[in-house]
């Protein structure tokens, strides 16, 4: 049997999260955004039949940027927490910020422990308010800790430009094309700045929608009504990156 | 790992096992006590004393189907509930009414609605009609031991089929035998008789759907007027049916003012002819 060497127990950590962070960088970024009635995740996703979003429970969404086995693994894990809790008390028992506890709990358990490989996975749990204060939106790295995220939060390879880049042009009372616009502009932003184009056909894209009069908030915006909504913004913009002043007019919906 | 869905600690790992898309499997292997069918019964002399839910009656028509039960509860001679709810969207385009034992019932069909929701979010795609049929029987199935002490939950399924484009009606037995209805018109419960008997006189094939809705009135009204334990239109309470209705848009169910307006005008009828409308001879 040979002796181990010795590796300090930060070297240890830091190397396990490198190696998460190449990991998460190598997906493709997503964003999650607040807009007036609701909550909107956008990403650059080629697939239709593997989604990056989905429905966790009524007012409860998922998004996830990484090595697909392993988040999609921690979503159906949370659609079993959440509708177990729901069936064990009621419906209005089940919260983001219980889902966002467990997931940081399980990925922090998973990071630390030797035994495991740590997960190449980066999510975000949002919540869906019945007004736009009860909003809620919880970004979950790596190593189990939570970030609580107001207005925007992108993860995946880029995601630190395209928050700063988000930062600065979200504000409150979007609307759901305004919002969606400012999404699409910042995904497809390059690293080196430069500009790319990204299909209507490549894009996933999903609501929280307050307004929803079904019980269950979640709806996918795909096909014609995603068109409509790309169309709408984009005849309404002047073509400048920069916020513009003047209201842009309402989308037909 | 703690099998506790109310610690906020780490996921156990019968959360994050791949495999099964069924809220009833994963309870099963998870925490078997919450499954109906996995209780012990105790052991009892003659049958139990619980509120009964009494009539559902279904129909067809073009374009989706339409299911309605009566708000009575009975508990042998006593009227148990009067405003009972007896049918409830399973998802956006089923809906299922239960007869029997109401507090069973009940919770056969939250589940029963569970677990139509889980499998969607799982699979991200929804159970074919058969599909949820099918899991309906597998329930009533695993209550036979309740149902041999006299605790039954017998209900009838309906919904869109939304690749044939048609209402479909589904009952079943207290085994859990399933049979789809193809004359377009079906009903369970004490007053199904007759019930079943107004609407064999009443129903066509080319219904529309306003008409099929003043149909499962007419039958529940029918079913009230033999029947002790169903309860007709109670006016003077304003407790009306359930009426709900299921097309390509979806499930909805309709609202006080719709249905009392269809109640009304078949007891208004009523008044001068009892027995209501009457089916040619010949």
């Amino acid at each position: 049997m040979t002796t181990p060497f010795y590796v300090s127990p930060a070297q240890a950590m830091q190397d396990r999260a490198e190696y998460a962070r190449k990991g998460i960088a190598r997906g493709r970024s997503l964003v999650v955004l607040q807009y007036a009635d609701g909550i909107v995740f956008v990403g650059e996703n080629p697939s239709r039949a593997l989604h990056k979003f989905s429905e966790v429970y009524d007012r409860i969404g998922f998004a996830a940027a990484g090595k697909y086995n392993e988040y999609e693994n921690l979503r159906i894990g949370g659609v079993r927490y959440a509708d177990l809790r729901g069936y064990t008390y009621d419906r209005d028992d089940v919260t983001a910020r219980g889902l966002a506890n467990v997931y940081a709990q399980t990925l922090g358990g998973i990071f630390s422990s030797a035994a495991e490989k740590p997960y190449e996975v980066e999510l975000v749990v949002a919540e869906v308010g019945v007004v736009p204060d009860g909003d809620q939106i919880y970004r979950l790295p790596h190593d189990g800790s939570i970030v609580d995220e107001h207005g925007s939060v992108a993860v995946g390879g880029n995601a630190e430009q395209i928050s700063s880049f988000l930062d600065q042009r979200h504000r409150d009372g979007m609307t759901l094309a305004e919002a969606l616009h400012l999404a699409v502009q910042a995904l497809s932003r390059d690293p080196n700045g430069a500009e790319r184009e990204i299909p209507a056909e490549r894009l996933e894209v999903a609501v929280l929608d307050r307004t929803r009069p079904q019980q269950r908030k979640f709806k996918r915006i795909v096909g014609r009504q995603l068109a409509r909504l790309l169309e709408a913004q984009g005849a309404a913009t002047t073509p400048t990156d920069a916020p513009s002043d003047e209201q842009p007019e309402k989308p037909q919906q | 790992m703690e099998a506790n869905p109310r610690s906020t600690g780490r996921l156990p790992a019968a959360f994050l096992t791949p495999g099964s898309s069924s809220f009833m499997d994963f309870l099963a292997d998870h925490s078997p006590g919450l499954l109906p069918g996995s209780r012990p019964l105790p052991p009892v002399q003659g049958a139990v004393e619980a509120p009964h839910g009494t009539t559902i009656v279904a129909v067809t028509f073009e374009g989706g189907v339409v299911l309605a039960g009566d708000r009575r509860a009975t508990m042998g001679n006593v009227i148990a509930q009067r405003d009972i709810e007896k049918v409830f969207p399973a998802d956006e385009y089923s809906a299922v009414g239960i007869a029997g034992t109401a507090g069973l019932a009940v919770e056969m069909v939250k589940l029963f609605q569970l677990e139509l929701e889980h499998f969607e979010k799982v699979e991200g795609t929804q159970l074919s009609l058969e599909g949820k049929a099918n899991r309906l029987s597998t329930m009533i199935r695993g209550n036979l031991g309740m149902a041999m002490q006299g605790l039954a939950v017998v209900p009838l399924f309906a919904g869109y089929d939304i690749d044939r484009e048609k209402g479909r009606i589904f009952s079943y037995d207290v085994t859990g035998g399933r049979s789809e209805e193809q004359q377009g018109f079906a009903a369970t419960g004490s007053g199904s008789v007759f019930a079943r008997g107004a609407m064999k006189k009443l129903y066509r094939d080319n219904l529309g759907e306003q008409e099929a809705l003043t149909l499962v009135v007419q039958a529940l009204y029918d079913a009230a007027d033999d029947d002790s334990a169903t309860g007709g239109p109670d006016l003077a309470r304003r407790i009306y049916p359930i009426v709900t209705v299921i097309t390509e848009d979806g499930y909805r169910r309709l609202t006080d003012t719709e249905s009392s307006g269809i109640a009304r005008a078949i007891v208004e009828r009523r008044l001068e002819q009892p027995d209501g409308p009457r089916a040619e001879l010949l």
